[in-house]
């Protein structure tokens, strides 16, 4: 098996790392996924009046303390930026992990919603707006686990000291899972 | 730039790619290989094997139509759901499993990287995994057609709530797994997509820049473009319609507050990018072989780039011309007939400008460049008649006939056979060393393009005769099954037969030629640009020296040089 790293990799005609193009291609097409969803999502809203009082069965607090977990976790995925900058890979180590366990808390208030939505009786399947509610969340969820895995496999790399370019792309990454939040937010927990 | 290109040489020198690899197995050579010439041809005979059992769907139903009832020979009696699935799947697999893969994935695989002058693509194993995810769903897709229920039958574009409910569709496995298989062969594009577009933004050639990419480069990445741009909100879809289909959510349920014509947005939104998606491959090949077998100059590099463009920006704006009787407003429609009317300017510059290329040179008929021509004539056909389907107004008559499938027939076997037949006849020395029998890939090129005319005009005339598509016997509709009609659909039904024959000699020519052909040497065309420079085939690594880029790619029968061709890479 070749194992080796071509040359092709290594180039930078456009002076910008090619791991970090590569990362923002991906958010880019990340981006009409969730973008076509949400579309979707609002069509049906501007048609049916009655999906305000579903809005309104949804967990603002327990929304916004989740907005604000996510918003820390970004926080920490740019100190662990400017640690792997500097070559501090201790601290890049510990606040990558401190990231994930921004997503741990993200998703343990997720799991307690979802639980006490389906105990009330707003499953999958009672109205297109609960349908909606729990594609999106459960996509952007996906994205969450996601990003933890693979941030969990840089930590390891970056504490041997390789690899520190990649605390960059994953950050990004990280923001741009976090902004998709930002738009789900409103847009399910606090427009009635 | 300095160190970056001493650290090249180094490594280059240090790793000794052409005998290390010699040694490797056969399943780590050409199975799980990461080579990026080995994963196009992955992609490519993938593509052909599909293609085989797409062309198999339309032999049995162009026979029912030709003679309703009868048992077809080498398929049997076919059923009304048979034919549904036979239809559906046909024109799924010739999109996703043919046209796709070798015009973007296969041609974009090998090309690439030899053409902008680096050993592989940048992300080889990423590379893999796209194949293997793509190879996933072509097998998703044809275990649909074992399971209980059959495969799914409800047309390629898959409206629901036909295809949303088991209850109207009768397949209650074939429509999930129709669905599964096509999402992930978007995301094994996807893969392939982010691939494509930063090796060219990054892993050029020293020396190579925006002007001096080859237009096919350019053409596969913005294709790679488009898809990512217009694909997303089909990912959306795909997964709504999966949830209805398998959970009982209600997105596109009527019945519940769903709305069917959303989803025919979302798939319009994908599915008329699409078109431009493989066409501008095809556009690339073109540009490519005319230039090499007319000895001149492509006329206007950077008209044909802006025209690109343009066409990849309206792309996005035209999709609803596909729903004037779904019920959409009437003013939409007029916005949406203008635009799709504005899309064929920059498409009829591009031909224009190919038309340009081709006057006052000295041309060669060799089997690509009568692939190429053939193109620019059929194509052309599709284009106008797609005007008429454009405006709102004839398209209200002749939406949903024989017509509208004439037409982009018109439009896709131009693309995806005869533009992909110039690829290979073209690149063949490149890929497997050696050459292809001219002989027979002349009688190969004339028992393809003539057949194409008597299946398609006769569908034509149908559909301006009111013809609908979506019907497995005429014989249920008098009015429809006059002699006249019928005579019609039996010329088209004999000529496709005969262009499938025709395809044998190909596949002939194919085979013993990579064996037993001519060997090939390095640029047996005389052709300017980098891949031609390579050994045929290129080795792993594909250069010895990588090569620097002096000048743009099409300098043909420059005034002044003793030789025809100026190659990208010579210094003077």
């Amino acid at each position: 098996m070749s194992s080796q790293v071509p040359i092709a990799t290594g180039r930078s005609s456009t002076g910008i790392p090619t791991g970090k193009l590569a990362v923002w291609w991906v958010i880019a097409s990340e981006i009409v996924i969730f973008g076509g969803l949400i579309a979707c999502y609002l069509l049906y809203r501007f048609r049916f009046d009655h999906w305000s009082g579903f809005a309104g069965k949804t967990d603002t607090l327990a929304g916004a303390f989740n907005t604000l977990v996510l918003l820390t976790s970004s926080l920490f995925v740019v100190l662990a930026h400017q640690a792997a900058q500097r070559k501090d890979t201790k601290d890049a180590f510990k606040y990558l992990w401190l990231t994930i366990g921004g997503g741990f808390i993200f998703l343990i208030v997720k799991a307690y919603e979802y639980t006490s939505k389906i105990l009330h009786g707003y499953t999958f399947t009672t109205d297109n707006f609960w349908s909606f509610y729990y594609t999106a969340t459960g996509l952007h969820g996906f994205h969450v686990v996601a990003g933890m895995v693979i941030m969990a496999i840089i930590s390891f790399d970056v504490r041997k000291g390789n690899n520190l370019h990649r605390v960059e792309n994953i950050g990004i990454y990280w923001h741009f899972v976090d902004l998709v939040w930002i738009f789900l937010f409103p847009l399910l927990y606090i427009a009635k | 730039m300095a160190n970056l290109s001493s650290s090249e040489a180094l490594s280059h020198s240090d790793s000794g790619h052409d005998t290390h690899h010699e040694k490797m197995s056969f399943w780590s050579k050409y199975v799980f290989s990461t080579d990026h010439k080995v994963i196009g041809m992955q992609y490519l005979f993938t593509g052909m094997f599909m293609a085989l059992i797409g062309g198999f769907m339309v032999y049995a139903f162009r026979m029912q139509l030709a003679f309703p009832g009868e048992a077809v020979p080498g398929f049997g009696n076919v059923s009304a759901g048979a034919y549904n699935a036979l239809v559906t799947n046909h024109g799924t697999i010739m999109i996703f499993w043919v046209a796709m893969p070798v015009l973007i994935a296969a041609l974009g695989n090998f090309l690439i990287p030899l053409m902008i002058g680096c050993d592989d693509m940048v992300f080889p194993k990423i590379n893999r995994l796209s194949y293997q995810i793509f190879l996933l769903s072509a097998l998703v897709l044809i275990a649909s057609f074992f399971v209980p229920g059959g495969p799914f039958g409800g047309a390629w574009t898959a409206y629901p709530p036909l295809s949303a409910q088991a209850k109207f569709n009768l397949t209650p496995l074939g429509a999930p797994m129709w669905v599964i298989a096509v999402a992930l062969e978007f995301v094994a594009f996807l893969l392939g997509g982010i691939n494509f577009i930063t090796t060219t933004m990054n892993a050029r050639a020293k020396g190579m820049k925006m002007y001096d990419i080859p237009i096919i480069v350019w053409m596969i990445v913005i294709a790679s473009i488009l898809f990512m741009a217009s694909v997303g909100p089909l990912m959306a879809g795909a997964i709504m319609l999966l949830f209805d289909q398998t959970l009982s959510t209600n997105f596109f349920n009527p019945e519940y507050g769903g709305d069917p014509v959303l989803w025919q947005h979302l798939f319009w939104f994908f599915g008329h990018p699409e078109v431009y998606v493989v066409l501008l491959p095809a556009m690339g090949i073109v540009a490519e072989v005319i230039t090499v077998f007319a000895r001149k100059k492509l006329f206007a590099y950077k008209t044909v780039l802006y025209t690109t463009f343009a066409t990849g920006v309206i792309s996005f704006f035209v999709w609803a011309h596909h729903q004037f009787i779904s019920g959409i407003d009437p003013r939409m429609a007029n916005v949406f007939t203008i635009t799709t009317l504005l899309i064929s300017v920059p498409i009829a510059e591009m031909l224009f400008v190919y038309i340009a290329t081709l006057y006052g040179g000295s041309i060669q008929f060799k089997t690509p460049m009568l692939f190429a021509l053939a193109f620019l004539a059929e194509f052309l056909i599709g284009g106008v008649t797609g005007i008429h389907l454009g405006a709102s107004g004839t398209d209200i008559y002749f939406h949903d006939t024989y017509f509208v499938l004439a037409h982009f027939h018109y439009t896709f076997v131009p693309i995806a056979i005869i533009a992909v037949f110039a690829a290979i006849y073209y690149w063949f020395p490149k890929m497997f060393g050696r050459m292809m029998n001219e002989f027979w890939g002349k009688v190969h090129f004339w028992g393809t393009v003539i057949p194409f005319n008597f299946i398609f005009i006769p569908l034509f005339m149908l559909g301006m005769a009111g013809q609908h598509r979506r019907i497995y016997n005429y014989n249920h509709f008098p009015d429809l099954a006059t002699p006249e009609l019928q005579n019609l659909r039996i010329i088209a039904t004999v000529a496709l037969v005969i262009m499938l024959l025709f395809q044998i000699p190909f596949l002939v020519n194919f085979f013993v030629s990579m064996f037993k052909g001519k060997k090939a040497e390095a640029n047996p065309w005389k052709a300017n640009t980098l891949e031609w420079t390579a050994p045929s085939p290129p080795p792993h690594g594909n250069f010895k020296v990588f090569p620097e880029v002096y000048r743009p790619p099409y300098e043909y029968s420059v005034p002044g040089r003793k030789e025809d061709y100026w190659p990208q890479d010579s210094k003077d």
